[in-house]
């Protein structure tokens, strides 16, 4: 389960999958809202919940939502992005029961780093956090969200996570949705680049044997067939959007005509079992042509509906990753789209970082 | 890095680590490891093991437990156990 506790966050990056209308501060759900959600979600056998965001640091509740969560037997882990929590709350997060610390970075390069996040400082602040979590003896996971201005340094973003004492480091080709839909253009790797990817992740993962766990995500417009998107439609996740409505996926508001509910009047169990954009996908009774006679449709389930719709304009339709959709020529079309335009960030900031030229890439 | 693994000492006392919990779940189909943004299903095998690593108890003494309990070889069970261990290790799983 993903609780996305507020969608305000100090960083701007441009990859971010928070959706393009942010939930306004007002409309967040209160502490015992979110307790209430975690007893639920735990007799409803979910067994993790990852604290989520935005920038969960960014509620002054944190410390008792993740002890709340830990009380009703739930497995937690935070993803932060290190901007807003101290030293003095990570403390507090440790003793509340926080079982795991996931750290995005976003460059082994500082200044193309702070450029990525939009936000001056921040790489500098991401090691400082690391070496708190390391030192609180929590195990620790850095993200690394992949794009065409970091993916020559894959390799150095994994020693850095090393460095920063990571027992695992996840390599996240990013994903196409909201903001970084929205930033398509400038973050799409070419071909060439996402092959020498795989590639390096292989040779990383035989070189650091024993030393980090390596996971990666692979790019999805490059594969043949579509990911089994969130474990299948309504079959093993959901999320929880600040202001309590309950998604399949992160991405599900993308979707037009679905009917989603919220936790404000609804039960997750009966969310869960009845609500109209759960059951919209589930199974396999609305899939169409090449996915309902398909041999995969109970491996990948069709791919992921928001991408169909994104990239076919049906929900319906079979993810446009695969090569079996008619619409697969549309994704290798725009896997040579890459244009050098500026990034459009998520927020206006203040402290938007100059950078040199060089780093524009 | 060399691909030859280096066998446990038997005075080894295996844990998990923090962040790492096996906990029983009917609806995810028995004992599972709860563990950094993933899941593992134990099955019955590992579970009996990994329920033996505590960090008190040494490899030597759960390889004998299990061979009281267990009608096989102790060398089989031994060379099970040791394999399991060395995985869940090299997959941050476990600490020896």
């Amino acid at each position: 389960m993903l609780a996305e506790l507020t969608h305000r966050c100090p960083l701007g990056c441009p990859y971010c999958s928070n959706p393009l209308a942010l939930d306004p501060r007002e409309s967040e759900l209160d502490t015992r809202t979110w307790a209430r959600i975690f007893r639920e979600a735990a007799a409803l056998n979910v067994l993790q919940v990852h604290l989520s965001g935005g920038e969960p640091g960014a509620r002054r509740d944190l410390v008792e939502i993740t002890a709340a969560a830990h009380s009703s037997g739930l497995y937690t882990n935070l993803i932060t992005s290190a901007i807003g929590i101290t030293p003095a709350t990570l403390a507090r997060l440790a003793d509340a029961g926080l079982d795991h610390v996931q750290i995005s970075i976003q460059d082994s390069e500082p200044v193309s780093a702070d450029h990525i996040a939009g936000y001056q400082g921040a790489f500098a602040r991401k090691k400082e956090l690391a070496a708190e979590v390391v030192r609180l003896k929590i195990p620790l996971t850095v993200n690394v969200v992949v794009h065409r201005a970091n993916v020559e340094r894959i390799g150095a973003m994994v020693e850095m996570a090393i460095r920063h004492g990571a027992s695992r480091v996840e390599i996240a080709h990013v994903q196409y949705y909201g903001w970084a839909l929205h930033n398509r253009e400038a973050l799409l790797p070419t071909a060439e680049q996402t092959a020498r990817a795989l590639q390096v992740v292989e040779e990383l993962r035989r070189q650091h044997r024993g030393a980090i766990v390596i996971d990666a995500v692979v790019p999805d417009y490059y594969a043949h067939f579509p990911k089994p998107c969130v474990g299948g439609w309504g079959r093993r996740s959901l999320n929880v959007t600040p202001a309590g409505k309950v998604l399949p996926c992160h991405a599900a508001e993308s979707i037009p005509g679905l009917e989603f509910w919220s936790v404000r009047d609804h039960s997750l169990a009966d969310i869960w079992a009845n609500s109209p954009a759960f059951n919209a996908f589930r199974g396999t009774a609305w899939m169409k042509e090449p996915c309902r006679s398909c041999a995969r449709r109970d491996i990948d389930f069709g791919g992921c509906r928001c991408q169909a719709f994104a990239i076919t304009g049906d929900a319906r339709a079979a993810d446009p990753v695969c090569h079996l959709s008619p619409h697969h020529d549309e994704v290798v079309a725009l896997t040579t789209g890459q244009r050098d335009v500026p990034y459009s960030y998520r927020v206006n900031r203040k402290s938007r970082v100059k950078v040199p030229e060089s780093h524009m890439r | 890095m060399s691909d030859a693994t280096p066998a446990i000492s038997p005075e080894s006392r295996p844990r998990l680590p923090r962040g790492v919990r096996l906990v029983h779940n009917e609806a995810h189909g028995g004992w599972v490891l709860l563990a950094p943004e993933r899941i593992f299903k134990a099955d019955p095998t590992a579970t009996e093991i990994l329920k033996r690593c505590t960090g008190e108890a040494t490899l030597g003494s759960i390889v004998d437990d299990l061979a009281k309990s267990y009608t096989a070889p102790r060398e089989r069970i031994l060379a099970d156990v040791s394999g399991l261990l060395q995985g869940l290790a090299e997959k941050k799983l476990l600490e020896l």
